[in-house]
């Protein structure tokens, strides 16, 4: 007899006023009874609405029945037949827009756990397991894939496990790509994404540090050293700023520079030789995922007050409804229809303030949005030490402009065939940021899976 | 890891290594730069590349000891390693078509304006060097610098080698002597490529600067090392190093370089007592 609680188990988590001085993960998983309890809710309907939601296609109701029955093992070699990093994926992904959106028991209350099930299975499998995945057997072709973040090491694992040769290229000296500079070691620890990717490389993925593709070596050159396909998942890290007067004065970073300074260089640590602005009062622009990972970042570091600015109103935060929860119950101050439109600083040139003005919503524009317009007069100043701009990012364009007959978009994407993710250069594939521009962590992971399914398609047939 | 093959005192504070790495040495040129970091803990700092050689597979850094990592960096011997060295980064220096240029160093700028020196010199182009230092003890690179100039000028602040005075004092007088360059290219402190600059734009000679801001990634993921260039912002790692001298806005990145000098003052006091302590 199925669990009928409306509800799904909660997440035993840190108490928001002891996590927002720290940097430990804030939630702390399931127990093994709430695992058992909360997988008891699954239904095991016939047509898997849930499968289809998930853009790595995880046999969802084959894992939880086996959860059910407490083999956590068999639950995580089902995971594993499609998924490269459970373990993340438990813990990153929007589940409310995508597998747990199509949950039948999301109808009538809550959907099934489905995420935090998957993350139980997954460090269960990490704390219980000690052997080493095993190495499949060498079918002789070489594939080489640049960017060790999620698109990447989902091509490079499922490349692996049909016994390819694979060598990951990466350009800074940690593997992981966002999983390591964006992320906050408080969502999602990077001891699991270091498991992750020691799995991968048991199944024999050479992965190469240190690496920047388009410098050190171009994509031609890794085709000529006898690589048979590349598959390219270089990401979108080349940040945006809004050209507004000021935003070059000492205390106005890019999300992406304060992220990396707080996560990869571990700046929090006393230990650490990079340093980091102790800010007094910080602005984080931005309503995105990567505004609260600042927002929550800035507040760990003991900034006194955080301001979210964000030029529409709450209804259209792009972050995960989750994150915008946790960074207001850690006392982040959500500034919202409000606009920035310039950065004062003093005689030193370091940021004293930001200049805001409040915004209406208008019609909706062509992306459906309604559009922000401005209200006269309403101009104010936030009195600031920091400024985070945390609006976007679009592809570096260094692979671009070293390869030859590549075709991108205007804005950079790299332009793909949908089905295969081949590029416009024989033999070369493309997924994830590097061709939508900033997505998801999963998205990403399912176009790695793409490429490699058609890098396997076309190698095979030689 | 990467190897250290050679260390070379060149003076108290700066220091010469050659680096095992292929792959960067087979790629450099003059101009460009790698990024570093001495151990695990240690932070991403961008050093230019002063020589390579592509047969033996290594790369030649000079730097000044200026604080903490540059300090854990000279305490490291011949035989040791780095953690990491990541390049060639930025853009290669332009030397194309140029006929004389006015090549000035300053400290140890000069290990950067050295290598741009021999190519322009290799390319048949008339070098006149002007270097600058603070005093004779700091003085790097003379022989070097003379064997690829045609001219070879050399200033310390109180006269200890050389002329007393300051680079711009002889750059004045090479240019009010009737000496024609097709370009100044300036390598050294912020605040001596702003005062070569004011002195080239009134003599309307294009002049190009190495800039050296901030850096962590090194590679246009994170802005830190924007310059605002002309009234645009540009990231120096990838549109740069080098830039139009005329359009740098120099007192902004003067600022900016500044922005972590209390906790740099500390580190490098931490590391100092570290190794006087003996437990390095």
């Amino acid at each position: 007899m199925p669990n009928m609680s409306l509800k799904k188990n909660e997440m035993p988590s840190q108490a928001p006023d002891a996590r927002n001085k720290n940097f430990l993960e804030v939630a702390l998983g399931y127990t093994e009874e709430q695992a058992l309890d909360e997988a008891q809710r699954c239904l095991h309907c016939k047509n898997k609405p849930c499968v289809s939601g998930c853009p790595v296609q995880v046999r969802i109701p084959e894992f939880i029945e086996k959860a059910a029955a407490g083999d956590f093992e068999g639950a995580y070699q089902v995971i594993a037949q499609s998924s490269s990093l459970p373990a993340v994926c438990g813990r990153v992904c929007p589940q409310e827009s995508q597998c747990e959106k199509h949950c039948v028991r999301g109808v009538k209350g809550e959907p099934v756990g489905i995420g935090r099930l998957e993350r139980f299975v997954a460090d269960w499998h990490n704390q219980h397991v000690q052997e080493a995945p095993e190495k499949p057997a060498s079918n002789g072709h070489k594939v080489a894939v640049v960017g060790s973040g999620p698109a990447g090491l989902t091509c490079a694992g499922d490349l692996a496990r049909l016994g390819y040769a694979v060598t990951v290229f990466e350009a800074l000296h940690t593997a992981g790509g966002v999983l390591v500079y964006g992320i906050p070691e408080f969502r999602l620890p990077k001891a699991i994404v270091q498991k992750e990717i020691d799995g991968l490389k048991a199944m024999g993925v050479k992965i190469e540090t240190n690496m920047v593709i388009g410098r050190v070596l171009s994509i031609d050159e890794l085709l000529e050293q006898g690589f048979e396909a590349v598959f390219i998942g270089s990401g979108a890290g080349l940040p945006r700023f809004m050209n507004i007067p000021g935003e070059n004065l000492k205390g106005v970073y890019s999300a992406n520079e304060f992220l990396t300074r707080v996560n990869l260089m571990k700046a929090y640590k006393t230990s650490s030789g990079t340093p980091i602005h102790r800010a007094r009062k910080v602005a984080v622009v931005g309503g995105g995922n990567v505004a609260m990972d600042a927002a929550r970042c800035a507040k760990r570091l003991g900034a006194e007050e955080v301001y979210i600015v964000y030029r529409r109103s709450e209804k259209e935060l792009p972050a995960r409804a989750e994150e915008v929860e946790h960074a207001k119950e850690e006392g982040v101050i959500f500034k919202l229809l409000n606009n920035p439109t310039r950065i004062l600083g003093d005689e030193s040139g370091s940021v004293q303030g930001i200049e805001c003005l409040e915004m209406a919503l208008g019609e909706p524009d062509a992306s459906g949005r309604r559009r922000p317009v401005e209200k006269a007069g309403s101009q104010f100043t936030l009195d600031v030490d920091c400024v985070i701009m945390a609006i976007g990012t679009s592809p570096n364009p260094l692979i671009k402009s070293t390869t030859e007959g590549l075709e991108t978009q205007k804005w950079g994407g790299i332009i793909v065939e949908e089905e295969t993710g081949l590029t416009s250069r024989e033999n070369v594939y493309a997924g994830g940021d590097a061709v939508t521009g900033a997505a998801t962590v999963i998205l990403a992971m399912g176009a790695g899976k793409t490429a490699a399914k058609a890098i396997h398609e076309s190698l095979s047939k030689k | 890891m990467y190897q250290i093959v050679k260390k070379r005192v060149l003076n108290p504070t700066v220091t010469l290594m050659e680096i095992e790495a292929p792959l960067v040495a087979k790629k450099a040129q003059p101009g460009q730069f790698i990024i570093l970091r001495v151990d695990e803990d240690g932070e991403r700092i961008p050093l230019t590349i002063a020589d390579f050689n592509r047969d033996q597979g290594t790369v030649t850094i000079i730097f000044q000891i200026v604080g903490a990592t540059t300090e854990k960096l000279n305490h490291l011997h011949e035989g040791g390693f780095l953690q990491d060295f990541v390049g060639p980064l930025g853009k290669p220096t332009h030397t194309e078509g140029l006929k004389k240029v006015a090549v000035v160093g300053g400290g140890v700028g000069c290990a950067i304006a050295y290598p741009v020196a021999k190519k322009l010199h290799e390319q048949g182009c008339e070098v006149h060097s002007i270097v600058g230092f603070r005093n004779k003890d700091l003085l790097i690179l003379k022989e070097e610098f003379k064997s690829v100039s045609h001219m070879y000028a050399l200033m310390t602040d109180d006269g200890s080698a050389g002329e007393k005075g300051l680079v711009t004092d002889a750059l004045r007088r090479l240019i009010e002597s009737g000496e024609q360059y097709d370009q100044v290219i300036a390598i050294g402190p912020l605040i001596m490529m702003k005062f070569v600059t004011k002195l080239t734009k009134a003599f309307d000679i294009p002049t190009v600067v190495s800039m050296n801001p901030i850096m962590i990634d090194g590679t246009g993921m994170c802005g830190g090392c924007r310059l605002t260039v002309g009234g645009e912002t540009k990231f120096a790692c990838v549109d740069g190093p080098d830039f139009d001298g005329f359009l740098v806005d120099f007192d902004e990145a003067m600022a900016r370089g500044a922005m972590y000098r209390g906790f740099e003052r500390q580190a490098h006091e931490e590391a100092c007592n570290l190794f006087r302590g003996g437990k390095a």
